[in-house]
């Protein structure tokens, strides 16, 4: 069929999706008329309150919608899951521990562990340095602009968009085929044998992790540009005058001076990293030994029925971005003071 | 500037924005601190050409015909170039139960994605004036707590809310779940980023406007509103793109009919059947990204604020 032919569509596949079109149209609308409706009775409330103890009842009203949303639909559930962890599938009996020993004795899920460590030890340190590494090199240079958005733009698309863009890189056709894949092209123009990347453990989470950093970079080297420009032009002029050559004035004025932007690159994406899920969901769906936590425990969970498993993944998740969180908590907290 | 910083510990932002001074009146002339400059320009060109040749071909086998991709590989086109709208033709509007039927999906990611944006944004703002302007007891606690919320896993979440929406409010596997869904989890970092924005507006704006009789909802709507537009766009901007984007918040309150689903629920689908989709992936895939590569190539700037400020969300 080719586009001039949509014309052409039967007058009912034409009419079921303006049919449908106008339906969800009318949803998005009555939906957004129904939240303005009582924001616009809130703030009424608000404006009428009495004189007596107004800014109190004013602060209720406006903080209560978004922290009943929050307690009912994040701090509750995230309780509740903590409690499931330690109950059966269907959550009705308290089994203790049991889904952790289950979680540290299967080898499917130890896979699943230790692919998640190996992904957030690969991911933030080459996405950061190979992001850094970028950013010193085309720092004044011509087209900087544009450079850099060819890095930045992966970071746009979603996951899955990005997953079927390196699932046609890893293409695979047997040998004496012509292949499909660029990177099994490459192989054979160099007079290898074609590889099954995404089939054959443990590579294959290499091939899935290249995937995140090749999305990740981008970020980092947008924030390290943004701080090495920041670093004061008289330090960097001055170590050049004392006769510091680039890779010294690299290591004692450019680390020293984005050491902070360095640590927030590096925690950002160590998260982002624990919670991968699209790109796997999308590639292997976690087969051929490349699931991580967050794979697993949507599998559990929503595949499987088994609650109280995924409820454990959740939560040993948890347990290790909790570090993280503990630390941003405190920086923030530091900077409130300084306030 | 807007939303200058946002994230604790984010030199980066700021200087982002001079940067952006800097790109714009070609001020920048600075010191040379190049390694070694051939080297490093091999090396630039490596990584920009890694960076673009994968959505590059891809983008080129979106117009290839039908047997061409299952045969060859995309740089046959320089030899042979053949290109047809074939593909784009059949994953919009091919009727009938095996076609991707992509229109319907882009429609309900636009359906989803628009509510899902302007609901946490509103209430947000509104948490973050009364935590910014009216003081009261305990009110640093709840904000750090909320901060700390912002980088809990949606995982945590996940099973106890479903169970909430299909046993209690039963609108599991409607579009106003996947809102719900979407509004909650944007909450957090929502309100901390619009905390930041408020909290820098001058105190002698908001003093006047309360000595001139306005009480909180007065200023609100007249005085802090108005002055957050230019944050109110790069969070709406960011947070858009994450809904646009997500695909775990879908799968597990959406259901994942063609009533409901997102293109990107649709898309994962896709690929999970690989081989028989392969002619028609790459289109499908051009229709889900096209919403998000036109918002980075015409608002990069609002853009890359939007994400340097969110760069922790969860």
């Amino acid at each position: 069929m080719t586009l001039v032919s949509i014309a052409g569509l039967p007058a009912a596949a034409r009419g079921d999706l303006l049919g449908q079109f106008l339906e969800k149209f009318g949803l998005v609308i009555i939906g957004l008329a129904v939240f303005a409706a009582v924001i616009g009775l809130i703030l009424f409330i608000a404006d009428k309150a009495p004189k007596r103890g107004r800014d109190v009842i004013q602060l209720l009203l406006f903080v209560a919608p978004a922290v009943i949303l929050l307690a009912v639909g994040l701090v509750y559930p995230a309780i509740r899951t903590a409690v499931l962890a330690f109950f059966d599938a269907r959550g009705e009996n308290f089994i203790g521990f049991d889904n952790f020993v289950w979680m540290f004795t299967q080898p499917t899920i130890l896979t699943t562990i230790l692919n998640t460590l190996v992904w957030v030890a690969l991911v933030p340190t080459i996405s950061t340095i190979v992001g850094m590494a970028y950013a010193i090199f085309i720092d004044k240079s011509k087209g900087e602009k544009v450079l850099k958005s060819i890095v930045f733009m992966p970071m746009a698309i979603s996951f899955v968009g990005a997953g079927v863009i390196w699932t046609f890189v890893y293409a695979y056709k047997a040998t004496g085929f012509e292949q499909t894949g660029i990177l099994n092209q490459i192989v054979v123009w160099l007079g290898g044998e074609p590889q099954q990347w995404l089939l054959v453990p443990p590579w294959n989470t290499l091939f899935l992790i290249i995937v995140m950093i090749w999305i990740q970079t981008g970020f980092a080297m947008v924030l390290i540009s943004a701080a090495i420009k920041g670093i004061p032009t008289e330090i960097v002029e001055a170590a050049r005058l004392d006769g510091a050559n680039p890779w010294q004035s690299f290591w004692n004025v450019t680390i020293p001076g984005i050491r902070g932007t360095l640590v927030v690159v590096v925690t950002t994406i160590s998260i982002a990293t624990l919670k991968v899920f699209d790109i796997v969901r999308a590639m292997t769906a976690g087969n051929f030994n490349t699931s991580v936590i967050a794979n697993e425990m949507y599998t559990q969970a929503f595949r499987q029925g088994q609650f109280g498993q995924g409820a454990a993944l959740a939560l040993i998740l948890f347990v290790m971005v909790l570090p993280i969180v503990i630390y941003n908590v405190r920086v923030l907290r530091k900077q409130r003071e300084i306030r | 500037m807007s939303t200058a910083s946002v994230v604790p510990g984010t030199p980066g932002v700021e200087e982002a924005l001079v940067e952006d001074q800097n790109l714009r009146g070609g001020k920048a002339r600075r010191v040379k601190t190049r390694l070694t400059s051939r080297a490093a320009t091999v090396a630039a060109i490596v990584i920009a050409a890694v960076w673009t040749i994968p959505t590059l071909g891809l983008f080129i086998s979106s117009f290839r015909p039908e047997t061409d991709i299952r045969t060859n590989g995309w740089w046959n086109v320089f030899v042979n170039p053949q290109f047809t709208l074939d593909n784009y033709g059949e994953v919009l509007f091919a009727s009938g139960a095996s076609s991707a039927n992509l229109l319907s999906y882009f429609i309900n990611s636009f359906a989803i994605a628009i509510p899902a944006t302007v609901f946490p944004i509103v209430l947000a703002s509104m948490a973050a004036y009364a935590f910014a302007w009216i003081r009261f007891k305990g009110s640093d606690v709840m904000f750090i707590v909320i901060f700390a919320l912002q980088i809990v896993p949606l995982q945590m979440a996940l099973i106890p809310l479903l169970q909430i929406f299909s046993q209690w409010l039963h609108i599991s596997g409607t579009i106003p779940a996947v809102w719900v869904a979407h509004t909650i989890f944007g909450l957090p970092l929502v309100i901390f980023l619009m905390h930041n924005f408020i909290s820098e507006i001058p105190g002698d704006i908001i003093e006047a406007a309360r000595v001139d009789g306005a009480n909180h909802a007065q200023i609100f709507l007249r005085v802090v509103l108005p002055l957050s537009v230019p944050a109110l766009a790069s969070i709406g901007i960011f947070q858009f793109l994450w809904v646009w984007n997500d695909l775990l918040v879908a799968l597990v309150f959406s259901g994942g009919t063609v009533d409901v689903a997102p293109l990107t629920q649709r898309l994962a689908e896709m690929v999970g059947n690989f081989g028989r989709n392969q002619e028609v992936l790459p289109a499908a895939a051009f229709v889900s990204i096209i919403v998000p590569l036109i918002v980075f190539f015409a608002l990069q700037r609002f853009f890359v604020r939007g994400l340097l400020a969110g760069s922790t969300k969860g």
